[in-house]
């Protein structure tokens, strides 16, 4: 989540659920939070209970806008140009903190006179590179000042910051290592407290958002001026000293593709309002299944190692001192990096990793271009990737353009599925949509497909990491049946017989493999290997062979361990903290003794900005940690996001490195300044200030500036991903997906089972009266939605929640609501919604725009067959789309239009 | 050993008066419980906090092994999308215990939005002006609440909805379940006492003595309970009388992430119910009414009770529910009175025809 990552230092959500009942206004955005998240959601009925007001604002109308205060309709993809309506509105009006936004953000730092906003660029940023779509982001750096620039960089970060710029380490995507940590920089910037100076982050906002006027807000977002005006009055007066407001969030944001310059757009505004890092306030980012979180603070990303450290670079990071170059020198806990990543190769190969051998550090694959989900998709067509695993994946129905993943599953040598039920991605080789038209058959597809079953959570051992980043640990309830099994057997197990085979192997490119540390003890009849000792090792140990209570702990010689950095202190004092369950009925609503959070068990982060620069609260209603002078350290009702007894009066002295160069004022700790990035100088790689751009696929040209779409985002180009044009009269409504309480994701847990196919049995669209009317579209009957990719049918559900958005110039947006949990097995089956989406993602996160694309709706069935196929190339050659007929399992006709390490243009 | 009649208190010969109709202060002694039984449970639901995840239907199918069923009573077998808002449950059956409703309200709005000044007109220093009472802010936020949630969707037509951003919208969502009657006519009518009355003073089917008559299903106000088309038995809500009886709750209540569904001794609720129906009028929520807790209705008030925000027959609920046995005294006293005219006619003729001439 470089959004907040690049705003506050983590990526994580920087309030919990539990504090929402704390808020005096709530607003939810981007989110459907009472579908998708209901148990969370009692604590925003919570909140109003006590008389919060909540907010909802979303293109639809959903079950959380039923018990909302205010629903606000704006049109899909216009929220940037909404929060940019609400920061103007905040400057105009001076209803920003000020005392807050003076002491804790970046708000007085001077910018590079260099740097040129979109403002006077008609959106676009300085040093843009037309050629290939990517920003040199020198110019938005901080002013360099007179002095430091050269002395406090080693000669390495300076190389390695040139090489940053190179396309082919971008396309490896540094942006998104901002996890746990913000974005290096070269140095503490220059300030000018009076926020008067011309180049100060503030004046520059100011001017940023000077035509995100309301009258703009109304006419791009399709909303009455009053309904902004009532949101802004609510919103502004629930943050001050005495109130906070949160925003709550999910994918209904990242999903676009400028999905993290949304949030980045949300922090601004809330950190203008003093809203971070105090009770009832923050972001609260949701994670959609049970252990997202976890999966990437213990990455399955292919860009980032355990605790965000990001995955070394083949071109840049040829030894360990050039891997942590880039923190040399650096103020914030960054500086400790070299520590973090010694524990890490110390965890992973043992004694093997010796000071001598550079910790083992050459053991590391190393990334040379993007090789994110979607981009691999395109690989195996072009036959560039022979295997692969999939491990609680269905892409052949969850992911976008899902016809275009199940092609890319047809062409590689083997493919292992561990799921719970026989998915889409492990049938599509004799079932599917494709084997309809003659485009797939069992005859042409070679793929070897293991499937092996999966143990569910209640059949293993082991840890979630939830939204608000707590694990916690839970019991195996039952043994799996027949042949399922846990991932960590199936890890574990596979490591063993691969390193039982390659064990006489005199190759060098063996020993990685050969000289891990391979060696958990494992029980029962089923030999599934001890979860307590993976997180243990997970958690560290010293040189004493004791368990590590703390990341600071962590030393750079190799004489500690960890597997990640920001879980060290799960198993403090030798106890597995997560598996805590100590009620708050018995303990106080933060409940620090249920579970356990990371960073050191802190459940709201930059918590220091809940008190004043010298310590005290706010005010009392808002009291949450402050200084004790008498004892000499922070303390109240959670543990101090900050260091125990550094002292608010702290100022660091000349030469200080790592979290000795943060001020007792600098509550963002992870940040190489300490403050909140109203402005990010670096971190994001669409620039340093959010910028409304309409979505790839918007049927309405862009208010704000002749720059229609974000000029950053990535296009996967083939027959089999033909976009649809911006405005096309072909293709004229806009379509969001999203999920509903009754199915989950792709539907695999869902569709499968009676008690909840039978809630919700069919594959339906919601479109509104007016747009049935419009199309001849008749409440449960079906309708065909047709795409440059493919066309698909599915029930129709009239209802007066889905509206139209009419705009000044008269024109009307009609928009479609379209649940995407189908597929051909099930149950409850129907036509995959994702085959009707595109795939162009976001630079900075490389998530695909799945909030909004466009499509055309007429009634009754679609074609069937080979027929089907002309169907929607007679859509493609009216709107003027190149040919998306396909070869032999869905390879492109003739040349091979793109490459991998090409592509993004 | 307590001897629990299966049939209703006007039959146990322990009532002196008509108690098939009014108030009952305690409906389980009336059933021939011991003076020490346990307290009467029951259900809130409050419709007002209800975000329609539909977690008390799955959680009752799974607790009480109920099929899946097609909405018209076939079990093991998928419906089709309904095209009723998200109810594809569609009423209570056999198969479904808890129904969750989806009522989608639209109409027009002459955008009776609050007035607003100039942006920050209401800082306390624009105008060198005191700072602005928090009853300001409130009456705009009144004003603002209740364009969507209050008072102004009262009166509610849905058919006078119209396009554009002038429309407002609604949705209302209940889960309906058996309300578990103070005079509850499928057990007053039940020939062979496969219903009872609980000691918790909740209303169950035994399944083991139910011969499948049927006249049960005619017998509720509520049209809740029902037979299983391939079987012939009738299957309801219990309440989760096995739950109860180990000290759980019932699997709907537990499994409600919002509390709309609450569980408890019936008085502590009724007083809950209270407090929660005065905040909201206080809130402006003037539209909010309880059904089924007035004792003095045609049921002698509920075990499971509701807080609604419309009129109840926009939830598909009856307005004025009777227990289908209230006038049972009456008519056996009419039908006495037309046996006793009968057999005085009888004899008056049998006699008079023996009287000598």
């Amino acid at each position: 989540m470089p959004g907040l990552g690049a705003s506050f230092g983590r990526g994580g959500a920087t309030n919990f659920l539990e504090d929402l009942a704390n808020s005096d206004c709530i607003v939810i955005e981007g989110s459907n939070m009472a579908e998708c998240h209901p148990v969370g959601f009692q604590w925003v009925g919570e909140a109003k209970a006590r008389g919060a007001k909540v907010i909802h604002i979303d293109p639809r109308f959903t079950r959380t806008s039923a018990i909302a205060d205010l629903h606000v309709p704006l049109r899909i993809g216009t929220d940037i140009a909404f929060l940019g309506g609400l920061i103007k509105y905040v400057l105009d009006n001076e209803l920003y903190f000020k005392d807050y936004v003076v002491a804790y953000t970046n708000a007085a730092a001077l910018v590079n006179d260099e740097f040129v906003d979109t403002e006077d660029l008609d959106g676009l940023f300085s040093g843009f590179d037309a050629e290939n779509n990517i920003y040199d982001e020198t110019s938005w750096s901080y002013d360099p000042g007179e002095q430091d620039a050269a002395t406090e960089q080693p000669a390495e970060a300076a190389e390695q910051e040139h090489e940053e710029d190179a396309p082919e380490v971008k396309a490896s995507d540094r942006g998104q290592a901002a996890g746990s940590g913000g974005p290096p920089i070269p140095s503490k910037p220059h300030r000018d407290e009076t926020l008067q100076h011309p180049r100060s982050v503030f004046q520059i906002l100011k001017r940023h958002f000077a035509r995100y006027t309301p009258e703009m807000v109304s006419e791009v977002c399709g909303i009455e001026p009053e309904v902004f005006e009532q949101v802004a009055q609510w919103v502004t007066s629930n943050s001050n000293r005495d109130r906070t407001t949160a925003w709550v969030y999910s994918v209904g944001w990242t999903q676009h593709s400028v999905g993290a310059q949304y949030i980045r757009t949300c922090s601004i505004l809330q950190t203008l309002l003093g809203n971070i890092g105090r009770p009832g306030g923050g972001i609260m980012a949701l994670r959609g299944h049970a252990s997202i979180q976890g999966s990437t603070d213990v990455p399955t990303l292919f860009n980032l190692l355990p605790g965000y450290l990001p995955m070394p670079h083949a071109d840049q990071h040829g030894t360990l001192d050039e891997y942590v170059a880039d923190a040399a020198g650096k103020a914030g806990f960054w500086g400790n990096k070299r520590a973090y990543m010694t524990s890490l190769l110390k965890a992973w190969w043992g004694e093997n990793a010796t000071a001598e051998n550079d910790f083992a550090f050459d053991y590391l694959p190393k990334i040379n271009g993007d090789h994110s989900s979607y981009q691999t998709i395109a690989d195996m067509i072009a036959g560039k990737v022979s295997g692969y695993f999939l491990v609680g994946e269905n892409p052949g129905v969850g992911h976008p353009n899902s016809r275009m993943n199940r092609f890319g599953l047809a062409n590689l040598d083997w493919l292992v599925v561990r799921d719970l039920q026989m998915i889409e991605s492990a049938t599509f080789w004799k079932e599917g949509p494709e084997h309809e038209t003659g485009e797939l058959s069992p005859d042409t597809v070679g793929t070897e497909v293991f499937f092996m079953p999966a143990a569910t959570h209640v059949e293993k051992e082991g840890t979630f990491t939830q939204t608000q980043r707590v694990l916690q640990w839970r019991h195996k309830a039952v043994e799996p049946p027949n042949d399922a099994r846990s991932d960590l057997w199936f890890f574990y197990h596979l490591g063993r017989i691969l390193r039982d085979r390659l064990k006489d192997s005199p190759d060098p490119r063996d020993r990685p493999l050969l000289d891990l540390t391979w060696d958990y003890p494992v029980e029962g009849e089923t030999q599934d290997p001890d979860a307590a000792a993976v997180l243990r090792e997970i958690n560290g140990f010293g040189p004493d062979g004791q368990l590590l209570n703390s990341y600071l702990q962590m030393k750079d010689d190799g004489s500690t361990s960890g597997g990640c950095w920001i879980y060290c202190g799960v198993y403090a004092d030798g106890v597995n903290q997560a598996a805590r369950r100590k009620p708050a009925k018995e303990q106080g609503a933060v409940a620090s003794e249920w579970g356990w959070a990371w960073p050191l068990n802190r459940r709201m982060l930059y918590n220091r900005a809940s008190a004043d620069p010298e310590g005290k609260p706010w005010s009392e209603r808002k009291a949450y940690v402050w200084w004790d002078e008498d004892a000499g350290e922070w303390t109240g009702k959670d543990v101090p996001d900050f260091e125990r007894n550094k002292r608010p009066d702290y100022e660091p002295p000349e030469g200080a490195k790592a979290q000795d160069a943060l001020a007792g004022t600098d509550p963002f700790v992870m940040q190489g300044d300490g403050k909140a990035w109203l402005y990010a100088p670096a971190g994001l790689v669409d620039g340093p200030l959010p910028t409304h751009y309409e979505p790839a696929e918007s049927v309405v040209e862009n208010a704000f500036y002749s720059q229609q779409a974000n000029p950053t985002m990535e296009h996967i180009e083939g027959p089999w991903n033909r976009e649809n044009p911006a405005q096309s009269e072909v293709f004229p409504f806009q379509v969001t997906t999203y999920r509903l309480t009754e199915h989950h994701t792709a539907g695999a847990m869902s569709r499968t089972l009676p008690y909840l196919s039978e809630l919700q049995p069919e594959f339906f669209v919601e479109v509104s009266p007016e747009l049935a009317r419009l199309r001849g579209l008749s409440n449960g009957e079906y309708a065909t939605l047709i795409s440059a990719r493919t066309a698909i049918e599915a029930k129709v559900l009239v209802t007066e929640r889905v509206r139209p958005i009419k705009l000044r110039n008269g024109t009307v947006v009609h928009q479609i609501g379209m649940p995407y949990h189908w597929s051909y097995a099930g149950i409850s089956t129907g036509d995959a919604a994702n085959d009707l989406l595109g795939i162009v993602l976001d630079s900075n996160t490389h998530i695909q725009e799945s909030k909004v694309s466009s499509c055309d709706i007429v009634p009754g069935r679609r074609p069937r067959g080979p027929e089907l196929l002309e169907y929607v190339e007679s859509y493609r050659r009216r709107a003027g789309v190149d040919s998306g007929r396909v070869t032999r399992n869905g390879g492109a006709p003739r040349v091979a239009p793109m490459d991998g390490q090409q592509e993004g243009s | 050993m307590t001897s629990i009649s299966s049939v209703s208190a006007a039959f146990t010969g322990r009532d002196p008066g008509n108690r098939l109709y009014g108030p009952v202060p305690d409906v389980t002694e009336q059933s021939g419980y011991e003076p020490e039984h346990p307290k009467r449970v029951g259900f809130f639901t409050d419709t007002s906090v209800c975000i329609g995840c539909k977690a008390c239907e799955v959680a009752c199918k799974e607790w009480n092994t109920l099929p899946m069923d097609d909405s018209h009573g076939v079990r093991d077998a998928l419906g089709d999308l309904s095209g009723m808002s998200y109810d594809n449950t569609g009423q209570l059956g056999a198969n479904s215990w808890r129904h969750v409703a989806f009522i989608e309200q639209s109409r027009a709005v002459d955008l009776p939005m609050p007035s607003f000044g100039r942006p920050g007109d209401d800082r306390p220093h624009a105008h060198g002006m005191p700072a602005p009472d928090t009853g300001d802010l409130n009456s705009t936020a009144t004003a603002q609440a209740s364009v969507l949630n209050a008072e102004a969707l009262s009166e509610f037509d849905p058919q006078t909805g119209q396009s554009g951003a002038d429309k407002q919208v609604r949705w209302l969502m209940s889960s309906d379940v058996c309300k578990h009657c103070t005079h509850a006519g499928c057990l007053d009518v039940c020939p062979t006492g496969a219903l009872f009355r609980t000691e918790f003073g909740t209303v169950v089917v035994q399944q083991d003595i139910c011969n499948g008559c049927g006249y049960c299903v005619a017998s509720c106000p509520y049209g809740v309970i029902d037979q299983r088309k391939d079987d012939g038995r009738v299957f309801k809500c219990t309440m989760c009388y096995d739950r109860l009886t180990d000290g759980l709750m019932p699997a709907c209540a537990t499994a409600c992430p919002t509390q709309s569904i609450q569980f408890g001794d019936l008085d502590e609720l009724q007083a809950r119910a209270d407090a929660r129906l005065a905040t909201l009028q206080d809130q402006g929520v003037e539209t909010a009414r309880l059904y089924g807790r007035d004792e003095s209705d045609g049921v002698g008030g509920v075990g499971a009770f509701f807080l609604l925000l419309d009129e109840p027959e926009v939830y598909g609920l009856p307005p004025d529910p009777i227990v289908t046995t209230r006038d049972l005294p009456a008519m056996w006293k009419a039908a006495g009175k037309a046996a006793l005219m009968m057999v005085g006619v009888a004899v008056t003729a049998i006699v008079g025809s023996r009287r000598p001439r």
